[in-house]
């Protein structure tokens, strides 16, 4: 138990951690998933799965946005970074993105305006320096990010900014949830729900998990102490044969998320029949795109967007990671062929990637274990 | 992209387009504040918020603030990224 002391209260992280090992039954195997990067990442980072009885396993969700993009949607973004008068913004993160053939930090490289901003709003001022030039941004992101994308084409439907247009890649996170549940070849105890994306969609959207499933869900924050508890709340309900939503997150999450946010969510997006989850596959109503209002803003209704579907490297598995089926050093090209200086898959990409959040903490967490 | 970043409202800029500055670890940039318009009243200087790509996403308590920032502090790299990501956005 040698990480709990880096956490903010230590005393209580021991307390808690015995007291999971009280909660579970021995001869049971618990699969809990954390559904949210941010919280791998805390994991990985903290040891919080060593601080765990061995029967209990976290496994690994699809809420990294990065990591789910399909290679396809990379392929059209660079094939429409590539158009002469076109200045592509995108979060920094989206650049070292392989599609089939290169980033878009190649396609920059090939001579492609590419350029990295922060917010979108970044995005839009740019649009506004440079009115002979069209700018288009790459939107990826859950609810988390959605709204910002929505505000910011409110504002440039306000101020009719001409040039500016969204190439918009925002999904949703309760249809890859079911899409989970679903599937035959993973079985899950419970979930660890996502806190920043809880938000803006409140606790509400995931009540389908106990009602439909009988799985317990617990919302949770990034620290620690939060991910521990909020495993201690999953498995308390499981112990005690009850399974509902529960918000271990209260002090940031309103039950029924931020109306201003969802308002904004409402106006300028709508869902699409399907899209194309990396690793999942199609997943119906799971993505958004510009609603009838925002049309002039849609970059694919623009331009030419191929819209090809490409299959993942042979070598990849970032489906099998991103479903929680295997975990990161179970790929076969983890660390070796596939690194974070050198991704072959997005789950490497992104700091909160599971492969990527592994490569940096977890092997150091496996060694600091041994010694 | 992933993080969200506590920052204090310094001052209402644009009231229109609901843009603030915001002290984010001693930085000082503007973000949209329109999601945290509440009935309460909304944000006003002093506030403290946690910010995701140049928009203050909710309104926390100091307490939480300063966890959060120690907990992004301690994430070493990623979070420097973000900062010095944030520092170049201008945001009007
Ligand atoms: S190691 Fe690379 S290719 Fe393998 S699952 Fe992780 S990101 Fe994907």
């Amino acid at each position: 138990m040698k990480f709990v002391d880096e956490y903010r209260d230590a005393d209580l992280g021991r307390a808690l951690a015995a007291e999971i090992v009280t909660t579970v039954e021995p001869g049971r195997h618990y699969k809990v998933m954390e559904v949210c990067g941010g919280h791998t990442h805390t994991i990985y980072k903290y040891g919080v799965d060593d601080l765990l009885p061995a029967n209990v396993e976290l496994v690994h969700g699809p809420g990294c946005p990065v990591c789910v993009i399909p290679m396809g949607r990379v392929d059209d973004a660079i094939a429409v970074a590539r158009i002469p008068e076109v200045i592509f913004t995108c979060f920094g993160d989206m650049m070292r993105v392989p599609g089939s053939a290169g980033t878009l930090l190649d396609a920059k490289a090939e001579g492609a305006d590419v350029r990295m901003v922060y917010s979108p709003l970044d995005a839009l001022r740019i649009a506004r320096q440079n009115p002979g030039r069209q700018v288009v941004f790459f939107a990826i992101g859950f609810e988390t990010t959605a709204p910002s994308t929505a505000l910011t084409l409110m504002r440039a439907k306000a101020e009719r900014v001409p040039n500016f247009s969204c190439f918009c890649n925002h999904v949703t996170i309760v249809p890859p949830l079911r899409a989970l549940l679903e599937s035959p070849d993973l079985r899950l105890d419970g979930f660890i729900g996502p806190g920043h994306v809880s938000t803006v969609v409140g606790a509400r959207p995931f009540e389908f998990i106990p009602r439909d499933y009988g799985k317990p869900i617990v919302i949770s924050g990034f620290e620690p102490l939060d991910v521990l508890q909020s495993v201690h709340m999953v498995l308390t309900q499981l112990a005690q044969g009850r399974c509902e939503v529960e918000n271990q997150y209260t002090r940031v999450v309103p039950y029924d998320g931020n109306p201003r946010a969802l308002e904004a969510l409402a106006e300028v997006f709508e869902l699409r029949p399907h899209f194309e989850w990396r690793g999942l596959g199609f997943i119906s109503q799971s993505g958004l795109k510009l609603s009838a209002a925002y049309r002039d803003f849609d970059a694919e209704s623009r331009y030419p967007v191929p819209g090809i579907r490409v299959a993942d490297p042979k070598a990849c598995q970032c489906g099998e990671v991103l479903k929680g089926v295997i975990k990161p050093w179970e790929c076969k090209v983890f660390g070796t062929a596939c690194t974070p200086e050198r991704p072959i898959g997005t789950c490497m990409v992104s700091s909160e990637g599971a492969c990527a959040a592994y490569y940096n903490y977890g092997r150091l967490a496996r060694e600091r274990q041994v010694v | 992209m992933c993080l969200a970043i506590p920052g204090q409202i310094v001052e209402l800029v644009d009231p229109v387009n609901r843009l603030a500055r915001v002290n984010v670890a001693g930085v000082q940039r503007t973000v949209n504040i329109a999601m945290v318009d509440g009935d309460d009243g909304g944000a006003v200087p002093g506030d403290w918020v946690l910010i995701h790509v140049g928009f203050a996403l909710s309104k926390v308590d100091e307490a939480e603030a300063q966890a959060t920032l120690r907990l992004l502090e301690q994430m070493g790299a990623e979070y420097e990224l973000e900062l010095a990501e944030l520092k170049a956005s201008v945001i009007e």
